[in-house]
């Protein structure tokens, strides 16, 4: 073990929590469909992917800057979900066959993504790919900050609807006992729709934050699985803030484990602090 | 008189004409069947579809040419989708149900091993085309078209440190980050040792774990460590996710070394300019000089083109894939036999000539020479520096 200079250590943690942000972004839709609808929805990774592909292809072939994407594909993976709630509603499906059938669905994604980008790398470049600033000896990537602020911007605004809106409150409603929110008058198929619509369209968002940051590769899409998982079951089913603030501490954990010890050893002090906390938290059992 | 009606007449003709095809049909022989698995999907399969690219031309040339032995050449691929479980349970297949002639090996390194095994069991030849660790290929009738002879975790070293040595600058200190993903650790290890050797002073030694995304940790400590060379042992896109995280905290190392990098990706980024990495084939002379490497560079080009492939070069991957099939053809050629070990045993016993240069297996583990040649980023361009008689036309080593 090494001790690093204040700098080096400063702006690791600066990376983690950049890196962090991106799993709570992608960790935010999955944790909400998980525990809202009971369903545990892995082709969430396969239409982060899509998005970002996506991107590339706008920003490549049709020179549209990454950030219009953001106006543009969230609203049609919006339906796109709404579509797949329809479809998945007329089974009735349980977690685990959820988590089998969308795995089958992100396996058909991949192939889709395959066969029409190839499984060769694609990168997109942008205007934002090289801008940079530094503040207090500290150099602050653009691409990353962007996906910082729009993971912490969604994040605290869905935790508000969810808190002060009647929508929101149906929402936990639904999920706490669906019988009796549908006693009250709540309508769960169509809340049901508009929250697997809405992280459908989260999963666009997240996308094009990691085609502005990661060179793509259909296979990398189950790269990510471990880490964002652990993002959410640390977060919290259902919470909107908790996979960003357990993806920051991941992300921070593993960054300063890269700059103190060893790059090797990241993983293993992120997964053991997941299953401590796991161990510890309030409630467990 | 007994009226002939039409369906007679039909049936007669159709008769007839089946006898008369029935010779011809019979005097064509049977297709040689060679079987090998690919990684054309999963994590892979970006370098898998090049060996596909390359093997769909090799056999197009080779039954335009007549095929081998008097016979067509049927190749049968299957995907083990980058699993060297499932390349194992393929190969079984390939030889107890397909019942193929002839192997050809898959990619990479793990499914390689794991269809060696196979191999052996049933005593096939087993030509492949980028095995990492020589010392792990103790099966006799295998044979490696890469070139990297039988301990590349000294001479691979060596020829960079060589190379870097006869520079106008040569590095003092080093700092090696490295995967640990089998194939790159051992050459990593192996060129700590060496610099060690050397004299180098290392600055910095570390290792990360295969599939790490956040490399701004790393390439802090590489910035704060101030080499003059860095040695990555990265893999496919590590070494550009280290550059990109270097850029981003206003990074450039005087001198960079990478392993084996995705070649596309690398030359086509800004921050790959200078960028030194291995290679046994290029698109440039001398390699081109061999009238089979240059239509095979122009052939691979359009098809690479055609296939929508980000990357249509031919370097070490897509050269080593067209040396395992020339090496199998030369192999039954000279053995005038599709017999495993008579084709083995001339294999053994002769040089082959390739499009890489001339291969020889008859050393430990059946590895030959050592043909690696150092590469550099210039203009976008891969273009071999070293060793100098290699080089491209007008080119040298850039410092920065």
């Amino acid at each position: 073990m090494n001790f690093p200079s204040f700098n080096l250590l400063m702006q690791s943690i600066l990376s983690g929590v950049f890196i962090g942000a991106l799993y709570g972004l992608i960790g935010l839709g999955l944790g909400l469909t998980w525990g809202l609808l009971r369903q545990i929805n892995l082709s969430h990774f396969g239409l982060v992917f899509l998005s970002a592909y996506l991107s590339y292809q706008m920003a490549t072939a049709g020179h549209v800057d990454p950030l219009w994407a953001l106006l543009i594909l969230p609203p049609a993976f919006f339906l796109f979900g709404m579509l797949m709630q329809w479809t998945l509603s007329k089974f009735a499906i349980t977690p685990f066959n959820s988590l089998l059938a969308t795995f089958g669905l992100t396996v058909v994604l991949e192939s889709i993504i395959q066969g029409i980008w190839t499984a060769d790398f694609r990168r997109l470049e942008s205007a934002y790919t090289s801008m940079k600033f530094k503040v207090f000896g500290l150099f602050v990537p653009v691409p990353e900050l962007i996906t910082f602020g729009l993971s912490v911007g969604i994040a605290v605004a869905i935790w508000a609807v969810m808190r002060y809106t009647d929508v929101g409150k149906a929402l936990r409603a639904m999920a706490e006992d669906g019988p009796i929110a549908a006693a009250f008058g709540i309508n769960q198929k169509a809340l049901s729709l508009f929250l697997a619509g809405l992280c459908a369209a989260l999963a666009a968002v997240a996308g094009v934050c990691l085609a502005l940051t990661f060179t793509l590769a259909p296979s990398q899409i189950f790269a990510w699985v471990g880490v964002v998982f652990a993002a959410v079951m640390l977060g919290g089913l259902g919470s909107p803030l908790g996979p960003l603030v357990a993806g920051i501490i991941i992300g921070v954990s593993e960054a300063i484990t890269m700059a103190v010890a060893s790059p090797s050893w990241a993983p293993i002090v992120s997964f053991s602090l997941l299953i401590f906390m796991l161990l510890l938290r309030p409630g467990k059992g | 008189m007994k009226k002939i009606d039409r369906r007679s007449v039909l049936a007669a003709t159709a008769a007839g004409a089946a006898m008369a095809v029935a010779p011809a049909v019979r005097a064509q022989p049977a297709p040689i069947r060679i079987g090998s698995t690919l990684a054309l999907t999963g994590p892979l399969s970006a370098t898998g579809l090049t060996h596909k690219l390359v093997g769909d031309i090799y056999i197009e040339q080779l039954n335009a040419r007549g095929g081998l032995l008097g016979r067509k050449v049927e190749w049968i691929c299957k995907d083990d989708q980058s699993k060297p479980d499932l390349a194992r349970t393929l190969y079984e297949q390939l030889i107890t149900a397909d019942k193929v002639d002839l192997l050809m090996g898959p990619y990479a390194t793990g499914a390689i091993l794991s269809a060696m095994g196979v191999a052996q069991r049933y005593n096939k030849v087993l030509v492949h085309h980028t095995f990492g660790i020589p010392s792990l290929a103790k099966y006799d009738m295998h044979f490696p078209a890469w070139s990297l002879g039988p301990n590349p975790q000294v001479t691979v070293p060596n020829t960079l440190f060589d190379m870097l040595a006869a520079s106008p600058k040569p590095p003092k200190t080093i700092a090696i980050v490295t995967s640990k993903f089998p194939s790159i650790h051992f050459l990593s290890l192996g060129g700590r040792e060496i610099a060690k050797k050397r004299g180098l002073q290392e600055v910095l030694f570390l290792e990360w774990e295969f599939g790490n995304r956040d490399f701004g940790p790393i390439a802090a400590r590489i910035k704060d460590s101030k080499p003059d060379l860095v040695w990555v042992g990265d893999i496919g896109l590590e070494g550009n996710m280290l550059l990109d995280a270097m850029k981003k905290i206003d990074y450039t190392p005087p001198m960079n070394f990478h392993l084996y990098p995705a070649p596309g990706p690398m030359s086509k980024s800004a921050e790959g300019r200078g960028a030194l990495s291995l290679t046994i084939f290029e698109e440039h002379q001398p390699f081109v000089s061999n009238p089979v490497g240059a239509q095979f560079v122009k052939i691979f080009n359009e098809r690479a083109t055609q296939a929508k492939l980000a990357d249509t070069s031919v370097e070490t991957q897509a050269a080593a894939s067209y040396t395992a099939w020339q090496i199998l053809e030369v192999g039954i050629k000279g053995a005038n036999s599709l017999d495993d070990k008579a084709i083995a045993g001339w294999i053994k016993a002769n040089r082959i000539d390739t499009i890489h240069g001339r291969l020889r297996f008859d050393g430990p583990n059946n590895y030959g020479d050592d043909l690696m040649k150092i590469k550099q980023v210039q203009n976008g361009k891969w273009q071999v520096v070293w060793p100098t008689q290699f080089a491209a036309p007008g080119t040298r080593l850039q410092m920065k």
